[in-house]
């Protein structure tokens, strides 16, 4: 239970991460909040030879309002993101991660590279059309949640490429709700309802390898559907993997009850 | 690498190895055993220290990440004649505890709970622990054991629920 060795790099930049990440031949990994990674590394189901820490690099851990949006840097803090008043939706999500211990540490940032597919983060950067940036050795880029995820704990993301913030729209209207067997563990089912544009979307964690959008719920709510319809829409519509927290029907009746407690704390019903 | 960061106010300095976590470094290298190791993986709480005054999993963080900063361990609680602290005598009072290897866990955390929030109702109290695990007590007592803490610092007896 003790990881593997590695060369430890505290880097000053982003610049510095990235020169340091393209040196590294896909074998670095950046260590933000280090509350997903480092018990990988403690189970060794991954020993990379270098670490490039970037908890101390200043100047990305604003929580800022930008237009109709909130840009969040990559390494704000979990507890940061729940007390900030931006952004109702990502500060409700965020009190669902972890315990008070996991989100002093954890980052934004962190959350979203890892793409698990039961966090938070993720759901709601997929139900709000988050734009995420990225640098790399060519420059910057941004790209949105939607092409970052591609696979359980796989993003698009280049082995020499970071995160530097995510840029998450303001809802006009939104709810969220979760269902975990512990206080504090990992979500079953996250349903995230959101408007955007005059859109519902109705996105679901935990259901998928990656946040997923209950895309026959929405038409049914977009005809005139009442929320009970788009809930029974939402279950059918998804293909659980049935494991040791539930079988597959459990978990269409939970995200059933997800997406209508979601719907009405958006005020539909 | 070398590390300097203050414990319970006293200033250490280590050479470490990066891979060493915080927990193990203040174990094996600081000699403060009251820091406990359970699952070393981030789930059961029982390695939270104070980091700058903020609860953090000794086990998810490597000492060279807190080069510069102030800890607080299990052991920063005596006062300064050895007696317990007020939630260390309500641990014991209330039955907060049976083997104890969760307690200085369960401690810190509830230390931080107090610190920010002084009166706590139960239901805070509950979601703040959640963190850490403990096999013995039924939690009952550790709620119990907090809710009088709470009272006892705040300059009741301590005897109220």
């Amino acid at each position: 239970m003790k990881c593997a060795p590695f060369d430890y790099i505290r880097a000053s930049s982003v610049a510095e991460v990235v020169t340091t990440l393209a040196g590294c031949d896909g074998d670095g990994k950046i260590l933000a909040g280090g509350q997903s990674l480092v018990p990988v590394l403690a189970l060794r189901m991954a020993r990379p030879s270098v670490l490039v820490d970037i908890n101390r690099i200043a100047g990305i851990a604003s929580v800022r309002p930008a237009g109709g949006a909130v840009e969040v840097g990559a390494l704000t803090r979990h507890s940061a993101l729940a007390a900030q008043a931006h952004h109702p939706l990502l500060a409700e999500a965020a009190k669902w991660i972890g315990h008070t211990a996991i989100r002093t540490r954890g980052t934004t940032g962190g959350s979203i590279a890892h793409a698990d597919p039961a966090a938070e983060l993720p759901v709601v950067a997929v139900a709000t059309g988050a734009t995420v940036s990225i640098a790399g050795p060519g420059g910057t880029r941004t790209t949105t949640a939607d092409e970052l995820f591609i696979g359980a704990l796989t993003t698009s993301l280049a082995d020499d490429e970071m995160i530097t913030a995510i840029t998450f729209p303001q809802p006009a209207r939104w709810g969220f709700a979760e269902f975990a067997r512990r206080h504090g563990d990992f979500a079953l089912v996250t349903a995230v309802v959101t408007e955007i544009g005059g859109t519902v979307r109705i996105t679901l964690g935990g259901v998928a390898s990656i946040p997923v959008r209950a895309t026959q719920a929405e038409t049914v709510l977009a005809g005139g559907g009442t929320a009970c319809a788009a809930a029974a829409a939402a279950a059918a519509e998804i293909n659980p993997i049935p494991d040791l927290h539930g079988p597959a029907p459990f978990r269409r009746a939970i995200t059933a009850e997800m997406v209508r407690r979601a719907l009405a704390q958006a005020g539909i019903d | 690498m070398d590390v300097t960061f203050s414990v319970n106010g006293d200033r250490v300095r280590l050479d470490v190895e990066p891979r060493r976590t915080l927990a193990d470094a203040l174990r094996e290298d600081c000699g403060l055993t009251g820091t406990h190791l359970g699952c070393e993986h981030g789930v059961c709480g029982a390695c939270t220290v104070l980091v700058d005054g903020e609860p953090v999993r000794g086990c998810l963080m490597f000492a060279v990440q807190a080069d510069g900063t102030s800890l607080t361990t299990v052991e920063g609680l005596e006062g300064q004649d050895g007696e317990l602290h007020p939630l260390q005598e309500a641990f014991v009072t209330h039955h907060g505890l049976q083997c104890g290897f969760c307690t200085p866990g369960m401690l810190m955390s509830a230390l931080h709970l107090l610190d920010t929030e002084p009166d706590p109702g139960r239901q805070k109290i509950r979601e703040e622990m959640s963190g850490n695990i403990c096999r013995c007590t039924g939690y009952q007592g550790i709620v119990d054991a907090i809710t009088a803490a709470a009272g006892a610092m705040a300059g009741d007896d301590g005897q109220d629920q």
